[in-house]
């Protein structure tokens, strides 16, 4: 089984590699916003708060929708998903195998424009020291990054997967990702002053350390539903029907 | 060895109301090339979708290479190659990386997988091009790509769906000596669907012909020739006037009767004698130059048969 992952994961990373014309050059120009236009913004700030944790998650996500929703539907698009699945390919390798390629490419363009980011930090305003992120806080970037991408390749495929074509992935990503962030900001604002005022007081004094493990357990809990409705969905006889 | 390659019995798909594929019992020796025949929308690419185990049967069963098709599909997709309805090329990568995936997929060692990609390549002749991007290739040159993709692994059974929709007669030809020398060498069993009856005649050691997912016959290409279709005549000459073809149309013998160019053609029922009507003509007053008998071509007879049953 880890070979037939391994080899969807190769052909997925050529595919990545070529893009579609001006698309192979996509990481660099993502590396190059995130990992080098915003730490310039920021300046020093970068590495000594928690700013470039909440900004990695952000990243994180933005990275594996770019490419997320070409994983099923872009094969189906392209008719080359019937002669995957008439293969010796179990449902799982293929399914596994193209989880693993999104998640290994947002995650690590993310942890790459980390690096990167830290690099320009330090050259601009490192002010001859040398700049490091904290130990905990890097780790926490590294997890909660990680844990992230693998929640929303989940529901990226998932969503690829009950997709004709790509655009229309993509545009049902793009709702579900506004639609989020529509809620969580408006839910804050429609709650009662005390109920916001306690909700702040808990953050505050609940420890940093608390908190993560906190995220952490939720997202490890979302993610392994996400990715077990989506081992539910991806059925060879469900894919040739639709 | 197996001596069925496929066998199945009263094998049945619908989708909802549709009978996509009604009662197919058939049995397929081992080495030969089966040619599948049948109209647009006949059931043909669910029969290979339910062969290969893609899809389960509504009622019926389908043994491929010895394996249940609903209890051992992937014991089938291990040891079967398919080029289905579409080419399924990944377009962005290269012609030696579209090959070198499915050979990863099949799990061939890296010297293997080497010297077996540069071997169809060559033989297909997209060497010189293999480091292009698929997307930019004719879709003759996308089609002999994915001929090779399916026999790759050198399976025992070929499922191809039209594999020479595209190509041009040289490289047709090409395929069709491949796909003859790889059955004589190799015992390989190969399941083609085609619309090109010719290629169907010249290629293929059995015949089976479907129509609105009913399966009509199953049979050689000569035996369906001589016994589906009619016989043909062909008259060149001239006299042939409208009292002369009245009475060939009142014969019992004759199916039909046109006149092109100065030839006439006449569709007889059966192996009938031919000298009596050369006679009539004749005596009918028309100069005969020459004449030409010939069985019905497995165009005719697929014809006949489709309008038969219709």
């Amino acid at each position: 089984m880890i070979s037939d992952i391994l080899a969807m994961v190769w052909k997925e990373f050529h595919e990545l590699r070529q893009g579609g014309g001006r698309g192979k050059y996509a990481p660099f120009i993502l590396v190059l916003i995130y990992g080098v236009f915003f730490p310039l913004q920021t300046g020093r700030s970068w590495v000594d708060s928690y700013q470039m944790v909440g900004f990695g998650l952000g990243i994180s996500v933005f990275m594996v929708l770019s490419v997320v929703a070409d994983s099923i539907a872009g094969e189906r698009e392209r008719h080359t998903l019937e002669t995957l699945l008439a293969s010796r390919l179990a449902d799982r390798s293929i399914l596994i195998g193209k989880i693993v390629s999104v998640v290994l490419y947002g995650w690590g363009l993310t942890i790459l424009s980390l690096i990167v980011g830290l690099v320009v930090v330090n050259l601009s305003a490192g002010g001859g020291h040398v700049l490091l992120y904290p130990a905990g806080r890097a780790i926490t970037a590294v997890v909660l990054t990680f844990l992230l991408c693998v929640l929303a390749t989940g529901v990226g495929v998932l969503v690829s997967l009950r997709s004709s074509t790509v655009r229309q992935a993509q545009q049902m990503l793009m709702i579900s990702w506004m639609v989020l962030i529509f809620v969580a900001v408006f839910g804050v604002q429609l709650m009662s002053p005390a109920t916001r005022l306690r909700l702040e007081n808990r953050l505050t004094n609940t420890q940093v350390t608390t908190l993560v493990v906190g995220a952490a357990l939720i997202l490890i809990l979302l993610d392994v539903i996400v990715l077990a409705i989506n081992a539910a969905r991806f059925q060879r006889s469900r894919l040739i029907l639709d | 060895m197996l001596e069925y390659a496929i066998q199945t019995d009263g094998l049945s798909r619908s989708f909802g109301a549709v009978r996509a594929v009604e009662d197919v019992s058939m049995r397929i020796p081992a080495g030969t090339i089966f040619g599948f025949l049948g109209p647009n929308g006949s059931g043909k690419t669910t029969t290979i979708r339910l062969l290969l185990g893609l899809l389960e049967p509504s009622r019926g069963s389908a043994t491929v290479l010895g394996f249940d098709s609903r209890r051992q599909a992937g014991d089938i997709r291990q040891r079967t190659g398919a080029l289905l309805e579409h080419p399924g090329l990944y377009e962005r990568l290269s012609a030696q990386e579209n090959l070198e995936f499915y050979a990863r997929v099949w799990n061939l060692t890296p010297a293997d997988r080497d010297a077996r990609v540069k071997e169809l390549l060559t033989h297909m002749g997209l060497w010189d091009r293999r480091a292009d991007q698929v997307g930019n290739w004719s879709r003759g040159m996308k089609q002999k790509l994915a001929v090779a993709r399916a026999m790759l692994h050198r399976p025992s059974l070929i499922f191809l769906d039209e594999p020479t929709s595209g190509l041009d007669p040289v490289a047709s030809a090409t395929l069709r000596d491949d796909l003859s020398s790889l059955v004589m060498r190799e015992g390989v069993t190969v399941f083609l669907t085609t619309h090109n009856l010719p290629e169907a005649e010249s290629i293929c050691n059995l015949v089976g012909v479907i129509r609105q997912g009913r399966l009509l016959t199953v049979d050689s290409p000569v035996h369906i020739r001589t016994h589906g279709g009619e016989q043909k005549v062909e008259f060149t000459g001239q006299g042939f006037t409208p009292a002369v073809l009245e009475v060939l149309r009142s014969r019992p013998e004759v199916a039909d009767v046109k006149v092109s160019n100065g030839t006439l053609t006449l569709a007889l029922h059966d192996d009938r004698p031919v000298a009596p009507l050369v006679r009539l003509l004749v005596e009918g007053g028309c100069d005969i130059e020459e004449v030409r008998k010939g069985a019905a071509s497995l165009e005719q007879a697929f014809l006949a048969l489709m309008e038969h049953d219709a």
